[in-house]
């Protein structure tokens, strides 16, 4: 359990995203449809932007605050963060792309990684061989290894094939239970929102919708009208919508 | 092969070898700083670092001679060390070094370019501070074209005329290299030493040419 304290204003194109989140939470899901300022919010907590206005603490530990001039640089945050493009180091095989984050602290044991995460057989491919779903599971255990105090994710399965997604999922529950290592993450599918998180938050155009658990989150999704918005784009999701509703 | 053309080979070898040293540092920095960050006279750089690459060679031995004479700068100051540079070794090397900058530079700095500056911010989550960012992730990402453009280098110094022969001169067994050895023959009528300088000339060129393609699939 994370304490997340977010208040800040940021700079996002054509408008300022205004991110007020004050929650007790293993997972916390951002979720909207693209374009709605969820990454932003998301590298903010990383430190790779910078609020305009505001604060922003996780458990106590405070990152920005711009009242006080407090702004913690990327590297002494000790935010895990995988983007949705991944970005394995190409020049360098699995292992050593695991292995790149060594900060002293509170960082899991490499085999229980390994382990977890299901990347024994990987450790000594180039990255360039690897499939969509070992690449972000890649990711997931090299932010880990760093020891961060919070993982953040930007759209964990978008580049993961339907079949493979319940393993990205399974290791996403083990990160938060067996690890104990608090997620943030952004994603435009509800379903993950409902399964993996403890609290959702929606956004669109840089304004917070609707917070709360994520199932009563979820249908103020569906009666902000985003979810007809996207189904066009993603005709696999009526089933898989169907599913979620009846658990 | 007589001795003295011998020599007059492997000194330039080894001079532009020396050269293409002396400007890799400063070379990777000037490219990298140019690549990565703003700074006030940013184009006063890249003109100073572009000159060589468009002034006449003889020019910018001209200016090197002023520079490096006793009464010049750099020389006023190297003199007082007890240290000379015009018309000995030290003069060719630093002739090829400057020559050679423009394309290492330029070569460098596309290299640095190239790299994602999304990769260095993952560094920087995983914990890394900017020495580390830059020696393990953007130096590597960016080693083939530094790699290129130390083979460009190489080779500009080692076919260097212009600069050379007005700062170092063409000295029989201490300044004269190939491209110098070449025109001081040719003038002089001793067509045959020539000729052979000529060959060596492209046996290198070969040699370099192989090499770098070589590097290239390796790296």
């Amino acid at each position: 359990m994370a304490a997340f304290d977010f208040d800040f204003t940021l700079e996002q194109g054509e408008f300022t995203l205004a991110f007020k989140v004050h929650v007790d939470a293993r997972a916390l899901a951002l979720f909207g449809p693209s374009g709605s300022g969820k990454t932003s919010a998301l590298e903010a907590v990383a430190g790779l932007r910078t609020p305009r206005h505001g604060r922003i603490a996780v458990n106590g530990r405070v990152l920005v605050d711009t009242d006080v001039h407090v702004n913690v640089p990327v590297r002494h945050r000790h935010t895990g963060y995988v983007p949705q493009d991944i970005l394995l180091f190409p020049h360098l095989n699995v292992r050593d792309n695991v292995a790149y984050g060594r900060r002293a602290g509170n960082r899991p044991d490499l085999d229980v990684l390994v382990d977890l995460l299901e990347i024994g057989p990987l450790m000594n491919r180039r990255v360039a061989s690897l499939s969509g779903g070992e690449r972000q599971r890649v990711a997931m255990a090299r932010a880990l290894y760093s020891g961060p105090d919070v993982l953040l994710l930007d759209e964990p399965l978008a580049a993961v094939d339907l079949p493979r997604r319940r393993r990205i999922v399974d290791a996403l529950l083990g990160i938060r239970d067996q690890l104990g290592v608090p997620l943030i993450y952004v994603t435009h599918l509800p379903e993950e929102a409902l399964t993996v998180a403890d609290w959702a938050v929606l956004i669109d155009s840089g304004r917070i919708l609707a917070e709360g658990p994520p199932k009563q989150t979820f249908e103020s999704f569906e009666s902000f009208g985003m979810f007809e918005r996207r189904q066009s784009e993603r005709p696999a999701r009526s089933e898989r919508l169907e599913r979620s509703e009846r658990s | 092969m007589t001795a003295e053309i011998r020599d007059i080979a492997i000194f330039t070898t080894v001079a532009a070898i020396a050269a293409t040293a002396l400007m890799l540092v400063p070379g990777v920095a000037v490219a990298w700083l140019l690549a990565r960050r703003t700074f006030r006279g940013k184009s006063l750089v890249e003109t100073l670092v572009s000159l060589p690459l468009v002034m006449p060679p003889v020019a910018t031995g001209l200016l090197l001679l002023w520079l490096f004479s006793r009464r010049g700068p750099i020389g006023a100051l190297l003199a007082r060390m007890g240290i000379e540079v015009v018309f000995t070794p030290a003069a060719v090397v630093i002739a090829m070094a400057v020559m050679g900058l423009p394309l290492l530079v330029r070569t460098a700095r596309a290299g640095f370019e190239q790299v994602t500056r999304r990769y260095e911010q993952i560094a920087e989550t995983l914990g890394a501070g900017p020495w580390r960012v830059f020696s393990t992730v953007t130096l590597p990402l960016a080693a083939r074209n530094i790699l290129a453009g130390a083979v460009l280098g190489f080779s500009r110094a080692l076919g260097e005329f212009g600069a050379t022969i007005v700062v170092a001169g063409s000295i029989p067994g201490r300044t004269r290299t190939l491209a110098v050895g070449i025109y001081t023959f040719s003038e002089s009528g001793q067509d045959q030493k020539a000729a052979v300088l000529l060959a060596i000339s492209i046996v290198i060129a070969f040699a370099a040419v192989l090499a770098s393609n070589w590097l290239a699939r390796e790296a």
